[in-house]
């Protein structure tokens, strides 16, 4: 269904630029960013790339404006960070989330973007901007969002019980329920059930989730990402928290299996943003290919592919109705005004779920003394075996 | 108990060869989403799906360059180095020297990976350029290098010593000799050191993460997939891949058992090189 969207569109946008906001865009990079190359950093699969008949963006960015693209992709925020703080690598463009785009600009990573390049700037969402992650609009444009829902399977679980994440701490689902596998993530269930921020910094709230999760633990089968489609779809798992934006290909393909949003206590709501990285030494290109991203038809055309939603009303509305009615896709105003979104943490408290993370998984700070217990055993045993073959030789010399 | 041995030996083979048959089996699914576990019909739109995806594309050509850059190169290096350990005067010279290049197979991949990460990027700010290609080569080559002189050691071990000097003896240069004496007694070993520099930099994604600046291979492509499902074109893309290197397989062996006796000679030799 996406994809014939997407041709649709991609057939649409190819044939004529639409849009005069596109077109003069277009001819101003043009006139001294032609034959540049940027370097664009995304999450995986993240684009729409011309398979299937979708349009293949930065092919068509590159016909339009002159500027070459040299895309590249990544998993996580954090390896991201760790990429952009090692120096090695030089971007033009990245995708950051919410609080990872509030990081990076409290660390003077990100470049301040010069808004009279991206005019397209103009369909953003008056709800999107401004927000709480970078509250003057300097560093950001989103590009996608989406809320955490739960995956649950019709057979076992009934859909009422999933619109509270309580679902989650229920033993008669034991060994059938899946966690996140990434500390912020599995915090945030948590404290939404306690009815706390995300975005707390007191130590006992902090402390209550990890008990909270450290309760849960024994129901839960594993703590996963992306084989949460394969548990879910296989019929292993019957409970799952998941991103709203990847959950339609699986609701779609598997009867079985459905997707709420808890209602009742609210949601984490996210947002990935492009931003320009300190030091890009093509910094013009790049804002003409985040105004070309912002574009109406592109974004359109992208995020029929992507699966994730569109910040911009004018994109919305060239989507077919089926999606954008889609409560997955598109929830009603009252869960996004429950929902809230991550922003940076102090490090103190950043440290503080570090190590309240590992307690949940690994079990206890007891877990040290083992530690120590076995590699001191390790080590006699490895002495013991020095000793003997030294012994031996010894022995054999005589 | 011959029964035993039997179905030993099968479950083994079934565990090595299952996964590969399972995506194999899934790369021809006819899902139009990513379903790993249904299969629903045969279809090769995956395989269509694959060749109109440039981003797989590229990282696949990155891949496959470095890997034969690499593997040529640091065959090349590895073997001169081998050969100049081998002649090297006294048994404690030698020893250290075999400890020095065998210390980077032991040692972790991820601080072999940031220490190079490091260091190019101090080489590279120097030279004012960006870590990419370049390198990724270098880093590649440096951590095959170890494994191909661990391979061709042993051929020059078991070769007689005196043979370099008996040919030069019956009128050969020391060039000569070297080509025409030395190299085939070891080419199993150089052969065997190729395949297994060419395996680990197409394997490679620990150092090629941090050493890759702003290129990427095909594992760091897969990996970066992993937020989502990975793609089935992936799945086509390594049923390919497999194809390929059993088709090279299979053409070396008929050429071999085809042509001359000397040729056998040395298939034979490179078996036993390999186990």
């Amino acid at each position: 269904m996406k994809k014939g969207i997407a041709l649709l569109l991609a057939a649409v946008t190819a044939g004529t630029a639409l849009l005069p906001a596109s077109a003069s865009s277009g001819s101003s990079a043009k006139s001294k960013d032609t034959g540049v190359t940027i370097n664009v950093y995304n999450w995986g699969e993240y684009i729409s790339n011309g398979t299937d008949g979708t349009l293949d963006v930065n092919a068509e960015f590159t016909k339009r404006t002159g500027i070459r693209v040299n895309y590249t992709t990544y998993d996580t925020n954090e390896s991201l960070y760790s990429k952009l703080a090692g120096g090695g690598a030089e971007y033009d463009v990245i995708f950051p989330s919410d609080y990872m785009v509030s990081k990076l600009s409290e660390e003077g990573m990100l470049e301040k973007l010069d808004f009279q390049n991206i005019p397209n700037f103009q369909y953003i969402d008056r709800k999107f901007r401004n927000p709480k992650y970078d509250p003057q609009n300097a560093y950001s444009v989103p590009y996608t969002w989406g809320v955490v829902g739960i995956f649950y399977n019709k057979k076992y679980v009934k859909k009422e019980e999933t619109e509270s994440w309580d679902v989650l701490w229920n033993k008669k689902y034991a060994g059938k329920i899946l966690m996140f596998d990434n500390p912020r993530d599995a915090f945030g269930i948590a404290q939404k059930r306690l009815g706390y921020s995300y975005n707390t910094t007191d130590v006992n709230e902090w402390e209550a989730a990890a008990t909270l999760l450290k309760e849960q633990k024994p129901l839960v089968q594993a703590y996963v990402m992306d084989q949460i489609f394969d548990k879910m779809d296989s019929g292993e798992a019957w409970l799952a928290p998941y991103y709203a934006g990847d959950a339609a290909t699986l609701v779609g393909e598997n009867p079985n299996i459905g997707f709420t949003i808890p209602t009742k206590e609210g949601t984490n709501f996210f947002v990935d943003a492009a931003c320009i990285p300190k030091g890009s030494k093509h910094k013009s290109a790049a804002e003409a290919y985040i105004n070309f991203l912002c574009d109406p038809q592109i974004s359109a055309a992208n995020l029929s592919y992507i699966g994730y939603s569109t910040p911009e009303s004018a994109a919305k509305k060239l989507l077919p109705k089926e999606v954008t009615d889609n409560p997955i896709y598109y929830p009603p105003q009252s869960i996004l005004d429950k929902s809230e979104v991550f922003v940076n943490l102090p490090d103190k408290t950043n440290t503080l779920i570090d190590s309240l993370w590992a307690e949940v998984k690994m079990g206890g700070t007891g877990d040290t003394l083992t530690l120590v217990l076995v590699l001191c055993g390790f080590l006699a045993l490895y002495l013991a075996i020095v000793v003997f073959k030294w012994r031996k030789r010894k022995k054999e010399m005589e | 108990m011959k029964f035993v041995s039997k179905l030993y030996t099968t479950l083994i083979y079934l565990f090595l060869y299952a996964p590969i048959f399972v995506l194999i089996l899934f790369s021809f699914n006819n899902s139009s989403t990513m379903s790993r576990s249904v299969f629903s019909g045969f279809s090769l739109r995956w395989y269509r799906q694959l060749f109109e995806d440039r981003l797989i594309l590229v990282a696949l050509r990155n891949t496959l360059l470095i890997a034969v850059l690499a593997a040529v190169v640091s065959t090349v290096l590895g073997t001169i180095g081998a050969i100049g350990i081998n002649s090297l005067k006294g048994k404690w010279a030698r020893r250290t020297a075999m400890n020095i290049t065998n210390l980077p197979m032991v040692n972790p991949e991820i601080v072999t990976g940031v220490s190079m990460m490091l260091l190019f990027v101090i080489a590279m700010r120097m030279l004012n350029t960006d870590l990419g290609m370049g390198s990724l080569m270098i880093a590649h080559i440096t951590f095959c290098l170890p494994y191909v002189i661990m391979s061709v050691r042993p051929k020059l071990l078991q070769m007689d010593a005196h043979l370099y000097e008996a040919a030069q003896d019956l009128g050969c240069t020391p060039v000569q000799a070297f080509f025409k004496v030395v190299l085939p007694q070891i080419l199993p070993g150089i052969i065997t050191g190729a395949i297994m520099a060419f395996t680990l930099s197409i394997d490679d994604f620990v150092i090629s993460y941090f050493t890759s600046g702003t290129t990427q291979t095909l594992p760091i492509y897969i990996y970066s997939m992993t937020r989502k499902r990975i793609s089935p074109e992936i799945n086509a893309l390594s049923t390919v891949l497999f194809a390929v290197i059993l088709a090279l397989l299979f053409i070396v062996n008929v050429r071999q058992s085809g042509s001359s006796a000397k040729t056998a000679r040395l298939q034979d030799a490179a078996e036993e090189g390999e186990v």
